[in-house]
């Protein structure tokens, strides 16, 4: 079985709110960290990825974060021109006439182009082999599918030209599971756990991207175990016991049992979607990443995260 | 200080929904947005009467489950007052519940703009517009407008819900009439159909074409320039209809709801589109704050009582005799204890981020963190019974 960090191409998606960015910075900082030489991309521009890594904004070029880590933001502008340069080898003709029309005609007109300048582009850096990993903070799970699937879509679309013939390459890349796999990262309640079973059934019939990992993200500490929590449900009810430890407090302790009590119930619900998820993707990896009471970004979280994350691949 | 006082949040979400007709309901995901628009939408049908629609945008499907329906299309259903009555609410109006199907609204929209039907079955089958229409996400956006536009318009109901796609989308959406307008109109679409109606290429316009076509290739540039031909035989019933999209949004009816948690990257994001609200002068009626965590977590007594317990839990667990032995006892407390410290933390940086919730709405409500999740009726009124008043 292939490892998550053997992987050459890693698209981390998930519904919205459950710490995407977060997940891709971490398995970026925890493959740097391992010596591989990585480029983290985000795909949204308005995106904040470079919050988790305290740098400055992050453009097209990478930004160099630290040893073997690198940073982009994605820019199908800037991906074309690249593209047009590298491939009509003749530079002048990418300056022809404003190329912020032509590019608004390809990308406005001709759909699905501005999702294959940016699959393209990361493919690209795959083959050629700039990176030993490219780790993508790819489109929320509503819009990952549409841009996995535009190689076909183009494919079935274009009939001769240059874009179809780039489509065979990229397909190669986007359907070796040795070298691509897509991340759904989701938090452990009902509705990002039931996104997550449907993004990965669309995944396999949509795409030909492999799914590499389920991160869980945001898991909370089991506070008792069995027996304990028959003891604390016995001190809950008996009121004498309350006063008591009251008193060992010195203050109120009403709220601290409500709490643990909050704590409880939610833990326990949530076991429940993880069960659901665990039974829906049998044969899917499942990586855990315990809820962060301190802090839930900056770089520090993310060195935190990529820690978490390292464990649960056993380095 | 510009702003020096800042204005408290005077408005209920009851008086909101009692004065407007059209409420888009946005966020970042994960926030509870969908939820929050159907429990809107359940309260307004059961409290305030009339017809109440709710409309989900979102490409992922949530609406249904929230509403405890198995699936529901483009065709408006109707939520059965039987569902009221299990969850033991008595309904005075009509609550009915819509999902967009993208595909399916681009259709009736061609058939209803299409000049004759050579020209509407032209459109249809041609292999870009089903690509554009079913596979791209970009044409949700305008295509959820026009909807919400043909329903208010048609005077079906007295209240329209909106829930749309995650925030960064939901700007694209704020601007999508505009920009399927600017498209309809633009020059580069007539530029790029010229070769294909006049079949004389203009010198100027040609190395263009040698770029797009070496790209693309040209029996691909031939479907497009088809396409946007037909395309161009519905321009004005598009751009006047875009326009009309445009004006709904600005409409004094109309009010947006931003729902956020307190989480600082989903508020950031709540942040954004008001600012981008109040920029297009759109109506902010309402924020409403998901998955707040009890106040009681606050209480400066209880933490400093907490902290004892946590630095000496065996010497409160000898306090409690009779209970269990002693050690699980400590245990127990301190994690208790513990765990409170944690919450606490949460809760103080979530407060913070309250307070500096710069904006002020007319409506500003809180919802308590569920121990439960939302999937039914009962449920939906339970949430909306907290951000009604």
């Amino acid at each position: 079985m292939t490892t998550l960090l053997d992987r050459k191409l890693l698209f981390v998606t998930g519904k919205g709110g459950v710490g995407k960015t977060t997940i891709a910075a971490a398995i970026g900082t925890l493959a740097a960290d391992h010596g591989k030489r990585t480029l983290v991309c985000e795909v949204d521009a308005k995106g904040n990825l470079s919050d988790f890594f305290e740098a400055g904004r992050t453009g097209f070029d990478p930004t160099p974060i630290s040893e073997n880590l690198f940073a982009m933001s994605m820019n199908t502008e800037e991906s074309l021109k690249e593209y047009l340069s590298l491939q009509l080898k003749i530079p002048v003709i990418a300056r022809i006439g404003p190329l912020a029309r032509t590019f608004d005609f390809v990308a406005t007109a001709a759909p699905g182009v501005k999702e294959i300048l940016t699959v393209g582009k990361l493919a690209w850096e795959v083959r050629e082999q700039h990176y030993d990993l490219v780790v993508v903070d790819a489109s929320a799970s509503g819009h990952i599918v549409g841009q996995l699937a535009a190689p076909e879509a183009i494919k079935e679309l274009v009939q001769v030209g240059m874009v179809r013939d780039q489509t065979g390459w990229m397909l190669d890349i986007l359907g070796d599971p040795a070298r691509t796999g897509v991340v759904i990262v989701a938090a452990p309640e009902e509705m990002p756990v039931q996104e997550t079973i449907e993004l990965a059934e669309r995944l396999r019939a949509e795409t030909v991207v492999d799914l590499a990992a389920v991160v869980v993200n945001r898991v909370l500490p089991e506070l008792f175990n069995a027996g304990e929590e028959a003891l604390f449900e016995q001190l809950r009810q008996d009121e004498g016991s309350v006063a008591a430890l009251a008193r060992a407090a010195g203050g109120p302790v009403e709220p601290i049992l409500d709490a643990a009590e909050l704590a409880v119930n939610l833990r326990r619900s949530r076991a429940g979607h993880l069960q659901k998820l665990r039974d829906a993707l049998a044969g899917t990896e499942l990586l855990y990443v315990p809820y962060l009471f301190q802090r839930s970004h900056g770089v520090r979280a993310t060195n935190r995260i990529a820690g978490h994350l390292g464990e649960e691949l056993g380095f | 200080m510009a702003r020096a006082a800042r204005r408290r949040a005077t408005g209920t979400l009851e008086q909101l929904l009692a004065a407007k007709e059209i409420v888009i309901c946005c966020g970042s995901g994960g926030v509870g947005k969908t939820t929050t628009a159907a429990a809107a939408g359940a309260m307004a049908a059961a409290r305030l009467g009339g017809k109440v629609l709710v409309v989900t945008v979102d490409p992922a499907r949530r609406l249904a489950n929230a509403l405890g329906l198995e699936s529901f299309g483009n065709v408006e259903t109707r939520v059965p007052d039987s569902a009221f009555a299990e969850a033991g609410i008595e309904c005075r109006g009509e609550l009915w519940a819509a999902m967009l199907d993208t595909k399916q609204s681009w259709d009736d929209l061609v058939r209803q703009h299409a000049p004759d039907a050579a020209t509407r079955d032209a459109i249809l089958s041609n292999p870009l517009y089903t690509n554009i229409t079913g596979r791209f996400v970009q044409s949700h956006d305008y295509i959820a407008m026009e909807r919400l536009y043909e329903i208010h318009a048609s005077g079906r109901y007295d209240l329209v819900i909106v829930d749309t796609p995650p925030t960064r989308n939901a700007l694209d959406f704020l601007e999508a009439p505009e920009r399927m307008a600017d498209f309809f109109s633009s020059r580069l679409l007539r530029w790029l159909t010229v070769p294909y109606r006049s079949r004389l290429v203009n010198m100027a316009t040609k190395p263009f074409y040698k770029v797009a076509d070496t790209i693309l290739g040209s029996a691909f540039l031939e479907d497009i320039a088809e396409f946007f031909l037909l395309f161009q035989t519905m321009y004005d019933g598009f751009v006047e209809r875009a326009r009309a999209v445009q004006r709904i949004l600005e409409d004094k009816r109309t009010t947006f709801v931003v729902v956020s948690t307190l989480e600082s990257a989903p508020l950031r994001e709540a942040e954004y589109f008001m600012a981008a609200l109040e920029e297009r002068r759109f109506h902010l009626g309402a924020v409403v704050l998901n998955k707040v965590l009890p106040s009681y977590l606050l209480d400066a007594d209880a933490a400093e009582a907490a902290r004892r317990l946590s630095a000496d839990p065996d010497a409160a667990a000898a306090a409690l005799d009779g209970i269990g032995d002693q050690e699980s006892v400590a245990r127990v407390i301190g994690e208790v204890a513990q765990s409170f410290l944690n919450f606490r933390v949460v809760a103080s940086r979530e407060a913070e981020q309250r307070n500096e919730l710069g904006r002020n709405p007319d409506v500003l409500a809180s919802v308590p963190y569920f121990d439960s999740d939302i999937h039914d009726l009962a449920g939906l009124v339970r949430l909306g019974e907290q951000i009604w008043r």
